[in-house]
């Protein structure tokens, strides 16, 4: 018998797996099969159009005029149907033109009008990419970090005290507050690696519990002195200096900053890092099967420490862009839900970096577009985190999708598959 | 089939689950008897000598409601902490030169805990002369506040003991709190809310069975993404229905109080378990159950093995799949209880994410309890009790005061010291968060 490697793949759960790849196929038969047979493509896209469905009932549900017809529904039904239509199409336009373009504006407005939606969309990503990066990476080796809100939080404290506190030139204070940020993130993170790898504790409760320890922790510092901002009435810290803050790239009135340049040049570095690099080879083998690791002579504790760090270090980016671009002072809320966010995009992007961008950037649109939609047509943006987490639980399990359209079964295209089916004890 | 007739085993696919019980490291024990030691010392240095000399600790044992009380305890507060503190210093010497057993050690820690608290207490106490703990009162709001725990505990371990991770706990929470809240508005029943409430905890509870049983998505990751649905679904709803319409939507009642007859009458033990609502007697009622029916009944001895070896289960004929549904949605109807106590136990309304992480602790509690009703019990009594304590010590003037803040970390940190001092490796069922195909 061969000795376990590291690459060997992990045997086949799925009786799926077992279908053999056909021989070299034209474009024309593989775009076919893809439709036919559901590629990953085709069943996020599917996925996206149920949770959209279900969005849309909601809003049917949640709509006075729509409740008021339906209870005339017997005598005519056609009332409770096109008042219905009516608010999921003017609430799915709201939210379309929150995201990506308002026609009005393109006729009538400045360029600023035109651009704010896809500003605010890459602005909402930025923060979804970073963490969803650091979910993304800890997956990869095995373990879940769920503790990407605190990580980001720790991040932002660093970054802003750096940010306020200190002095510095103008590039060298952007970029050592950056530097802060990323280990008070990574030290948030570090220490769930370290207590797993030392002592067992499952990564899930201690990211968990240190996220509820980070929120108190801020909450602490938003009431002391010379980290709260004068005149000591209002939660809220000092304002980051000028000097610090991250450059907005399309003009002073658009808020898109230089964030996205850090996000997207993490995700080439994340990339990198997992396919080019013998650490990224680790953490993989790792993830993968940690016995077969430690047999080739690996350290299981090791990579599970280094790991943690690193996805420390990417939700403390997060932090930072918040702190340091999107608003330059903390307040209690300063993590917005990117961190729990962060895991659904990492789900979406199939924890690869590529993935997680695009993830990132849907998921950027559908908050741009939420806040837009709740402020026009005061559908409660709530509707996002439910489409969001239908999309991730539809595409968790890609044979419902293949059932509800009747696509053929084929070669599993699902997130935390046979990779990720262990429980406490792995 | 004889019993000569024997399969070849294949090596590569029987899993070889060993259950050997090693006698405690030289390592883990001098390291267990330097935290004893340190826990000793800081009561006696900080508590005991740090504490203002000649005040008094007093305990209040009375409730205004009851007919029959308890007089106060009365303590030196000084010499009381310094006391405690030596006893544990006493556990340590004995755990660094001898050494307690397994068994022995969770009482040690037990007691450990205790002096620890009573110590703090007494300190606390110092910081303004003739200062009085309620300490019914404190002990009343720690099962308050543990009976959600306990509930989600026991759902988690219904659970789990069959093999299915269940990290939803406060996604059903979240379910149920808000149905029981809505049912009983409109159909101004409380009885009707609870069970409503019930139902839709196990609704979500059968979602989790169908996305880990039958399509086979990794666990923890579905439970994660079901407590966002629930919170998202929860939250939407709350703002399109709740908030605009709350006479019709969000009023409901609320459980008062029962004081049983006789049992309600018990000096101290009488106000503290037996003058609370219907909710919190149906956990007594649960806690036994569930721990009776699985060490007990045949259900519980099919349901751990389900969990253990699902594949040995299965040989000697017991239906896997079939047993872990109706194990993950009865555990959502326990699940969905908890959530019904969260509004219509104690305050009525409604509110955005009401669990707030309550769901998340009763899973500390299922791990740290070690999967067992009774563990998870104590470890939920624990939680509810660090969350009580932080009440009382913002009413009580401490010698050296304590920002709030740190007081509501007390619960997060308790439990991760827990979970990573204590727990270790390898104590979940087997078989737990492994999908089952046959084949």
């Amino acid at each position: 018998m061969s000795t376990p490697t590291a690459t060997d793949p992990p045997p086949p759960t799925d009786p799926e797996d077992a279908v053999p790849q056909p021989p070299a196929r034209s474009w024309g038969t593989r775009a076919l099969d893809a439709v036919r047979y559901g590629n990953a493509v085709v069943v996020t896209v599917l996925a996206l159009l149920v949770a959209v469905v279900v969005g849309g009932l909601l809003i049917a549900v949640a709509d006075e005029p729509t409740r008021q017809a339906m209870h005339y529904f017997f005598s005519y039904p056609w009332d409770t149907f096109s008042r219905a239509w009516s608010a999921v199409s003017s609430a799915y336009g709201a939210l379309l033109k929150g995201a990506i373009l308002d026609p009005h504006a393109l006729s009538s407005g400045s360029l600023t009008e035109i651009f704010n939606p896809l500003s605010e969309t890459v602005l909402n990503s930025i923060p979804l990419i970073l963490a969803g990066l650091s979910v993304g990476l800890a997956f990869r080796a095995g373990l879940f970090n769920i503790g990407a809100q605190g990580q980001i939080i720790l991040g932002a404290i660093f970054a802003g005290y750096v940010g306020f506190a200190w002095h510095l030139p103008v590039v060298i204070h952007l970029l050592v507050a950056l530097a802060a940020g990323i280990i008070g993130g990574a030290i948030w993170g570090g220490v769930a690696g370290v207590l797993k790898a030392k002592t067992g504790a499952h990564e899930v409760i201690t990211t968990i519990m240190l996220n509820y320890v980070a929120v108190y922790l801020l909450a602490y510092l938003l009431g002391v002195k010379g980290f709260q901002r004068p005149p000591y009435q209002q939660a809220i810290s000092r304002v980051v200096d000028t000097n610090a803050t991250l450059p907005h790239l399309l003009g002073s009135d658009l808020r898109l900053h230089a964030g996205i340049i850090i996000a997207l040049a993490a995700a080439v570095g994340v990339g990198w890092l997992l396919d080019r690099s013998t650490t990224g080879f680790q953490l993989r083998a790792v993830g993968a099967n940690p016995s077969a690791a430690r047999t080739a002579g690996m350290s299981v504790e090791r990579n599970y420490i280094l790991v943690m760090v690193l996805a420390g270090a990417l939700a403390g980016l997060a932090g930072c862009s918040q702190i340091l671009g999107t608003n330059p002072a903390i307040t209690a809320d300063i993590d917005g839900g990117f961190g729990f966010d962060g895991i659904t995009v990492a789900l979406l992007g199939r924890g690869r970096p590529g993935g997680t961008v695009l993830a990132g950037l849907l998921f950027g649109a559908l908050r741009a577009g939420g806040v837009a939609m709740q402020s026009d047509t005061g559908t409660p943006i709530d509707l996002v985190v439910v489409i969001q987490s239908l999309i991730v639980l539809f595409i968790a399990a890609p044979p419902l999708i293949r059932s509800i359209f009747r696509l053929k079964a084929a070669r599993g295209a699902g997130v935390g598959g046979s990779q990720l089916a262990k429980g406490w004890n792995g | 089939m004889s019993v000569t007739d024997k399969q070849p085993v294949d090596p590569e696919s029987s899993t070889v689950h060993e259950v050997v019980e090693v006698p405690v490291s030289r390592r883990r024990r001098i390291g267990t008897g330097i935290v004893l030691a340190v826990v000793g010392l800081f009561c006696v240095l900080a508590f005991g000598l740090g504490s203002h000399a000649g005040y008094d600790a007093t305990f209040g044992l009375s409730s205004l409601a009851a007919a029959h009380n308890l007089p106060d305890v009365v303590l030196p507060a000084r010499v009381t902490a310094i006391l405690l503190g030596a006893l544990v210093l006493v556990l340590a010497g004995w755990q660094l030169g001898r050494g307690f057993s397994r068994r022995q050690l969770r009482w040690v820690l037990g007691v450990t805990i205790f002096c620890f608290v009573m110590a703090f207490l007494c300190w606390a106490m110092t910081g303004t002369k003739g200062t009085t703990i309620d300490f019914l009162g404190l002990l009343q709001n720690t099962i308050f506040t543990a009976t959600p725990l306990i509930l989600g505990a026991l759902a988690g371990i219904m659970c789990e003991r069959s093999g299915v991770i269940n990290v939803a706990i406060e996604g059903q929470m979240l379910a149920g709190a808000f149905t029981g809240a809505l049912a009983a508005t409109v159909a101004s029943s409380l009885g009707v809310g609870m069970v409503a409430g019930m139902v839709a905890g196990s609704l979500m509870g059968a979602l989790l069975a169908v996305f880990a049983i039958r399509y086979v998505v990794n666990q923890v990751v579905l439970g994660v993404v079901l407590n966002v649905f629930a919170l998202g679904l929860t939250g939407f709803l709350y703002d399109a229905l709740m908030q605009p319409h709350a006479d019709t939507f969000n009023n409901p009642n609320f459980f008062g109080p029962k004081q049983l007859p006789l049992l309600g009458d018990i000096p101290f033990f009488g106000p503290l378990l037996f003058d609370a609502n219907v909710i919190v007697y149906l956990t007594y009622i649960l806690i036994i159950a569930v721990h009776v029916g699985l060490f007990h009944t045949r259900w519980g001895l099919r349901t751990r093995a389900v969990g253990e070896h699902p594949r040995a289960a299965d040989t000697v004929g017991i239906n896997v799949l079939r047993t872990r549904y109706v194990n993950v949605i009865a555990a959502g109807l326990i699940a969905g209880l908890a959530g019904a106590y969260l509004t219509i136990g104690t305050i009525g309304a409604f509110s955005k994410n009401i669990s707030s992480g309550k769901g998340f602790i009763a899973l500390a509690a299922v791990i740290f309890g070690r999967w067992r009703p009774l563990g998870a019990l104590g470890a939920a009594l624990l939680f509810g009790f660090a969350d009580a304590l932080q009440t009382v010590l913002s009413i009580v003037g401490t010698p050296v005061s304590i920002p709030s803040s740190f007081l509501a970390m007390l619960p997060y940190l308790a439990t991760l010291f827990a979970v990573a001092g204590l727990v270790g490796r390898g104590q979940a069922p087997a078989a737990d968060g492994v999908p089952y195909v046959k084949g």
